[in-house]
């Protein structure tokens, strides 16, 4: 074996539903423990805002699609000894097969450190996968494909029911169904075959537990599985879409360790070296079992796993790789004992999913076999009410725990028998309604254990409502709840009957009362040896299960506590984890005691190496609260991790918690609409007019005044997108029916909406009240994309210098009068150097890694040292200085989101984002676009311009597409703007025309290799057809582009750069 | 749930913790120790070798699968370690009292109260866990109302008189022959031999078995000191001059050893769990193992003739030895499993080898 020096690790590029943060954890551990060796790295990831991708974690970084063609060429730069392959999901995985298939791994001697190729490529293919299990005896579902009916009932008789009919080849399971006997296997399979000419017929393990299992070996052959977990929902519901418990709950001692021995023999006999996942399914009535997959590759659970046992499974997979045995490696917590054993937990840990199905229009809100969620949480706890009521807080979506909400669950049977993202309060409501265990048992098929637990919470729920002050409720009663998981705010709203009082009032009394009696959580360690021997690490939960803190507090007053992101969402994710990142290693290195407080498991920031102290824990006042009663912090900062924090300030600050950097007053100012808006009035900068109406009658005088087109946002919708721009009465109308009410209670927020208008960002720090540091950004598309959807180019290209000059004015006018110390970000409208502020935000930004990294200046380490009391120096690095340009993209996730209409509005639907450096504008637009799943096309594209104003914009276009020898296709409309301007080009006929040819035909037989479909307007043909031609560019792989401007863009970037004129060039090489 | 009686465990060093009764309501005192697995309860609690031990679960949430039933299988409880619970008390933090489980009879209270065993919840068992952790194992009690009991200490006497079995017994009809001395025996291991065409004869602690008829002798598991079972030290010592190939586990190991003229000695709080590593010194294999031991052998006392095994990866202290050249091996830890994980029970393969070539 030769000497492995230098090792190129793939990243997994963009986050998308499916592939999350997760691998921006297990990336930057891999390199930790690359790094820890003394070899060098050399790390291919576009996504800019990871933290992998940053300044000393790998040795040298490449903002490059991970893709087979420029993967190769970064090996034909580099020429590494060895490649790691499975810390970047599925597209890491991918590339790295495609890489050993073409040959270029061995063109270029590079090794494949850890799992071999082979063993990937024989877990990928399912086919190969059961037979190679079947050779050792493990079970897999049984499944037998049948071309007519005659097969398919001997199937039947074969396998015996329940089955599943699945019709092969088809999109979205169409024709997919369950039967329970033969009649009705016959009408499922007959109507299958209409869609398909063949079918398969395979044994249902519905309701089924599903299990799983992390496993772990090395090349000594050594195994270990570092932790099981149980699925709260059983099998039928995607295990990301689960609510997950770790360790297993209703499994025997015999049933863990067989699942766990056939997990060792699966490791052994497939010739893992590293980590894998083994996903089975379990009998609730016997022992038989079912593996049902297994990711050769570090994944979202493994994520979790390291995350619930305190087990780096990434590090050590990557130390693996490099040839250590376990028994090798430390233990990273104790530090004294061995990496190869198995952690014992003395709590329990559950995950549950974040879904942001309302930002879809169009999506089913069903949750099945495929993944919809955009992000997870984990609760830590000593028992499952607590850890559940903790989770459901943490998930984000306004809820209170498990009971205690102001949710209505319509049709409770229905949910709970077809379950939506909201099942688990179809069950709070059943509890109400007096199903009993058995029933939702029945209904559910959810083990009667969790529902028992469940149950518990419902009965104390109705006990606490006996009450009708919190001061008579009993301090056993009291702590009882509390065990349980009951937040204050909870308490507060069970028990507190005096109307007069808000919410918040509430739960200050509990609070008042509850310390009173002493009733305050304790912290537990996480050890991963339940407590055998000391952790020397501080990874922490509160409980109240418990009655001794493990930790011993400094009172010193030199921790400053960091309030984390929460769950990814859509507008949230790992940019935030970024910038609390770099505020705790500013922290660290000014020589505070970093201590952070998270509970997403996905992140770098909840690593228990990334601060002194880590609280993975609820972001709620009540914990911060505790948390910072215990600490007694020299302060707190909560303009890193985005809104969550952000919107606790105004609290904590009326509790005297010292807010670090910019004051909460001055949040306040920002965040509260109105006064921001005379605030602005005050210093002269212009805002789009906008009101806060309540009735139809006073939205009509609005229109009048400010006319068409506007910006509406109710504060209540049923469905769809929570803003939508309207441009007539009608779509006026039409969005306010998705409202479900216009009242004094629920206002609607309309805003002029202005068109063709540029949108500026610049993201700031200042000291009080002085801007130090300024990064002034543009949007490629017009305002009406929202920003996060938005492609953005740094430093910005086509502005005004005069733009430029008073969007610096104005924010420096902003910064003075809020007094801002820390890190801030404004978004604006020009037209015509006419500048209008829409947004202002005191807290880092979306943009904050994207544009520190371009200009290589990290904004929020400046901003931690301001908000630490340090007098920083301004920046005097001008963007005139940089010889590239860097443009940000976003990553959609509408294949994963069946019927969801692919089509970019004021709502941010991007799951994720890339960013690229170029040697100019066309570059990096090129490789960011490729970076997010676009392809420069072959040879066919199709254009459907819509509204005049877009055909205009791509008319330049589409000649330089004719020009460079590519095939234009056309709407009718598109063809014949087109051909008055004396271009000819061929018409395909709306989906909705019976007509030869027809668009859906050569979407569905891949003829066009990318599509620009521009909505033109919301009349119903219109958006039908659109749709139509949107969604089966999605679901046939084809990309597709819905901005006239961003096509536009792209289009020039095709024609304009070469593909082999991309450059190769690491970050450190744009100086 | 109003009508639960409080209890409170009492440590040597006058820690109190207070509790809520969900098993048998009577005072009671032992040896307090905690072990870390996650699973296997009924197992545990039926292993003899908990014999005088208030054993405390770290695990938070206790008794979620029930009780599985009393069917037997070649004479043996299907699913229990032995006829019945063996520890002293059970002390947890959470107990689970709706439980869920297809091969479930009972809820774990009513089997403690059947067995007339105590069990206490809403203990804070990790802070009770990093007390044992740093003073060492405890005694302890559990004290009802005004029943109070003295401190008890099962490491002064011969418990393991108490749970071996009083008569000889036999199971199965195999190829080879093992004497097994019940020294307060896992039934696993009696099922992992008779899963190898073996005759199991079970005989007492002391019953002298040198002039036994045999293929093989099994030195079992029990509780307690080794220092404490002379007689049956004696027994193989005399076996060690001859050459019929003897395995012995857990206590098995220990007596092996003092047979063999090593000492050994109480270990600060033990081993019991199912993550402990241990290895073959010398080689790069690791082994995942399930234990429950508080006395370890002094690898320093081992005469020439003899070898470690095993050595725990961790803390450095002795998981079994062998001969040097004789069929004669033993393990600290548990191959036979139940509870924990079955990685070694490659070795009761290891035996039956041994006793197929000393047939030859």
């Amino acid at each position: 074996m030769k000497e492995i020096n230098k090792i190129l690790l793939l990243g997994s590029g963009a986050l998308k539903i499916g592939e999350a943060g997760e691998f921006d954890y297990s990336g930057s551990q891999a390199l930790k423990a690359i790094r820890e060796e003394g070899k060098y790295s050399v790390l291919i990831n576009p996504n800019i805002a990871t933290v992998q991708t940053s300044e000393g974690v790998a040795d040298k970084i490449y903002y490059l699609p991970v893709t087979p063609e420029f993967v190769e060429e970064v090996i034909r730069k580099e020429r590494p000894d060895g490649i790691l392959l499975s810390f970047g999901g599925q597209t890491a995985l991918n590339c790295g097969v495609e890489l050993y298939k073409r040959g270029v791994l061995e063109k270029y001697e590079v090794e494949v450190l850890g799992t071999p190729v082979q063993s990937i490529i024989d877990t990928e293919d399912r086919e190969i996968f059961s037979d190679k299990l079947h050779e050792i005896g493990v079970k897999t579902p049984r499944s037998i494909a049948a071309d007519n009916m005659e097969q398919a009932v001997k199937a039947a008789e074969e396998l015996g029911f329940p089955l599943i009919i699945r019709a092969a080849y088809t999109l979205g399971g169409l024709g997919s169904g369950f039967c329970a006997n033969m009649e009705e296997l016959k009408k499922l399979a007959g109507s299958a075959f209409s869609y398909s000419p063949q079918i398969l017929v395979e044994e249902s393990l519905k309701g089924w537990k599903e299990i799983e299992y992390e496993v772990v070996r090395d090349c000594y052959d050594n195994c270990i599985t570092v932790c099981n977990m149980e699925n709260f929902d059983p099998l039928g519901i995607h295990t990301g879409e689960s609510i997950v418990v770790a360790p297993s709950q209703t499994l025997s001692n015999s049933e863990y360790h067989k699942l766990r021995e056939i997990a060792i023999k699966i490791i052994r006999h497939v010739g893992i070296v590293g980590e894998c996942n083994v996903q089975y399914c379990l009998d609730p009535n016997s022992e038989d079992y079912r593996v049902i997959e297994v990711n050769a590759r570090l994944s979202r659970s493994s994520a979790l796993a390291s995350k619930a046992t305190g087990y780096p499974l990434a590090f050590v997979a990557a130390k693996l790789a490099m040839g250590y045995g376990l028994h090798e490696i430390k233990n990273s917590v104790t530090k004294v004992t061995t990496a190869c054993f198995e952690p014992a937990l003395d709590y329990i840990v559950c995950k549950i999913p974040r879904w942001d199905l309302n930002k879809f229009e169009g999506v089913s809100k069903l949750i099945g076999s495929s993944m919809k969620s955009v992000g997870e949480i984990m609760a830590i706890g000593r028992t499952f009410e607590e850890v559940i009521q903790k989770g459901l807080r943490m998930v984000g979506q306004g809820m209170h725990g498990f009971v205690g909400n102001n949710k209505e669950v319509k049709d409770i049977d229905e949910e709970l028998v077809n379950p939506t993202d909201n099942r688990i309060f179809a069950i709070a409501a059943a509890f109400d309604k007096g199903y009993s265990v058995d029933k939702i048992h029945e209904m559910t098929r959810i083990d009667k254990w969790f529902l028992e637990r469940l149950k518990n919470i419902h009965d104390l729920k109705e006990e606490l409502g006996k009450y009708t002050t919190v001061r008579g409720v009993t301090p056993m009663m009291l702590k009882k709840a509390k065990q349980m998981g009951f937040s204050d705010f909870q308490i507060g709203r069970l028990t507190i009957k005096d109307e007069a009082m808000n919410a918040h009032q509430k739960m200050l009394k509990v609070r008042e009362y509850r310390k009173e009696l002493g009733i305050t959580p304790c912290i537990k360690q996480i050890d991963t040896l339940a407590g055998e021997y000391p952790a020397q690490t501080n990874y922490l939960y509160a409980t109240y299960n418990g009655n001794e803190t493990d930790i011993t507090y400094e009172s010193d007053g030199k921790s400053v506590i960091v309030l984390g992101s929460g769950a990814y969402r859509i507008g949230s994710s790992v940019e935030f984890d970024w910038c609390c990142v770099s505020a705790v290693n500013a922290i660290k290195k000014a020589g505070y005691r970093s201590v952070m407080i998270n509970y997403n498991p996905e992140t770098v920031s909840t690593d228990y190496d990334t601060c002194d102290r880590l609280y993975f824990d609820e972001l709620s006042f009540e914990r911060v609260m505790d948390i910072v009663d215990l600490e007694e912090p020299k302060g707190v900062i909560v303009s890193t991790g985005g809104q969550i924090p952000n919107n606790l300030a105004m609290r904590l600050y009326e509790q005297h918690v010292n807010i670090l950097g910019t004051s909460a007053l001055s949040i306040d100012r920002a965040e509260d609409r109105q006064k921001f808006s005379t605030m602005c009035d005050q210093l002269g900068i212009d805002q789009p007019r906008w009101r806060e109406l309540t009735s139809i009658e006073d939205i009509y005088k609005f229109i009048d005044e400010v006319g068409f087109p506007l910006l509406i946002r109710p504060s209540y919708v049923l469905s769809g997108a929570a803003m939508n721009v309207v441009s007539n009465k009608e779509e006026l109308l039409h969005f306010l029916e998705l409202a479900a009410e216009v009242s004094k209670d629920h206002p609607v927020v309309v805003t002029e909406f202005v068109q063709q208008a540029k949108e500026v960002e610049i993201d700031a720090v200042a000291q009080e009240g002085v801007i130090k540091a300024y990064a002034i950004s543009e949007h490629v598309e017009f305002a009406g994309v929202h920003s996060g959807d938005a492609t953005i180019v740094f430093p910005a290209q086509k502005l005004y210098i005069e733009t430029i000059r008073r969007i610096k004015k104005i924010a420096r006018a902003i910064a003075k009068e809020l007094n801002i110390s820390g890190p801030f970000n404004m978004q604006f409208l020009a037209k015509d150097n006419d500048i209008k502020v829409i947004e202002c935000n005191l807290r880092a930004s979306r943009s904050f890694p994207f544009v520190s990294k371009v200009l290589k200046y990290n904004f929020v380490e400046m901003a931690t040292r301001i908000m630490l009391g340090e007098h920083v120096q301004e920046l005097h690095k001008s963007v005139f200085d940089l010889d590239y340009v860097g443009v940000k993209a976003s990553q959609f996730s509408f294949a994963r989101l069946l019927k969801a209409d692919p089509v970019l509005g004021v709502d941010m639907s991007s799951t994720g984002e890339v960013g690229c450096i170029g040697e100019n504008y066309y570059e990096a637009i090129l490789k960011s676009m490729l970076s997010v799943g676009h392809r420069i096309p072959e040879k066919n594209i199709l254009i459907s311009s819509g509204p005049t104003r877009s055909k205009v914009e791509l008319l330049e276009s589409t000649k330089l597409l004719l020009a460079k020898g590519y095939n234009v296709f056309a709407t009718a409309g598109t063809a014949k703007f087109l051909a008055d301007n004396g271009i000819e080009v061929p018409v395909l006929y709306w989906p909705d025309e019976e007509r030869e040819p027809n668009i859906m035909d050569y979407l569905k037989n891949k003829k066009i290799d990318m599509v620009v479909n521009i909505p033109k307007n919301l009349t119903k043909r219109e958006l039908d057809n659109g749709y139509k031609i949107r969604r089966a560019a999605v679901d046939y792989n084809i990309p597709l582009l819905t901005n006239a401007r961003l096509a536009s863009a792209f289009i020039y970037a095709i024609c304009k750069v070469d593909r082999k004129d991309i450059a190769i060039k690491s970050w450190d090489e744009y100086k | 749930m109003q009508n639960l009686k409080k209890a409170r465990l009492v440590l040597q060093d006058g820690t109190i913790f207070e509790g809520t009764s969900f098993g048998y309501e009577q005072s009671v005192s032992g040896e307090v120790v905690f072990y870390t697995a996650m699973t296997g309860y009924p197992e545990s609690l039926t292993d003899p070798s908990y014999k005088g031990q208030i054993l405390v679960p770290t695990y938070p949430m206790i008794g979620n699968y029930g009780v599985p039933s009393e069917d037997k299988k070649d004479g043996l409880p299907a699913f229990f370690e032995s006829d019945k619970i063996h520890c002293t008390a059970l002390v947890i933090s959470d107990y689970s009292f709706a439980y869920s489980h297809w091969n479930s009879e009972k809820s774990l209270g009513q089997w403690l109260k059947d067995q007339k065993v105590p069990g206490l919840f809403g203990i804070d068992t990790r802070a009770l866990t990093k007390k044992l952790r740093e003073h060492g194992s405890m005694l302890g009690k559990i004290v009802f109302a005004d029943q109070d009991v003295e401190f008890y200490d099962p490491n002064k006497e011969n418990i393991v008189a108490q749970v071996s079995t009083p008569e000889v017994k036999e199971y199965g009809h195999g190829k080879y022959k093992v004497v097994l001395v019940d020294c307060g025996v896992k039934y696993n291991i009696i099922r992992h031999l008779l899963k190898r065409d073996v005759t199991v004869k079970r005989v007492p602690w002391n019953y002298d078995f040198t002039n036994e008829a045999c293929d093989g002798i099994f030195l079992s598991n029990g509780p307690g000191d080794p220092a404490q079972c002379e007689e049956t030290i004696q027994n193989i010592r005399k076996m060690l001059e001859k050459q019929i190939p003897i395995m012995g586990i857990c206590l098995g190991n220990q007596l092996m050893a003092r047979a063999a003229g090593a000492e050994t000695y109480k270990l600060k709080y033990g081993h019991r769990s199912h993550n402990q590593p241990v290895m073959e010194p010398g080689k790069n294999r690791c082994y995942i193992t399930s234990q429950n031991h508080g006395f370890a052998i002094d690898d320093n006392t081992l005469p020439e003739d003899w070898e470690p095994l095993f050595v725990n990866v961790n803390d450095g202290t002795n998981e079994g030895i062998r001969h040097k050249s004789k069929p004669f091996f033993s393990a600290q830890f548990h191959p036979e499993a139940s509870s924990g994980p079955v990685d070694t029970e490659y070795l009761f393969d290891e035996f039956v080898k041994n006793m197929e070539k000393s047939k030859k």
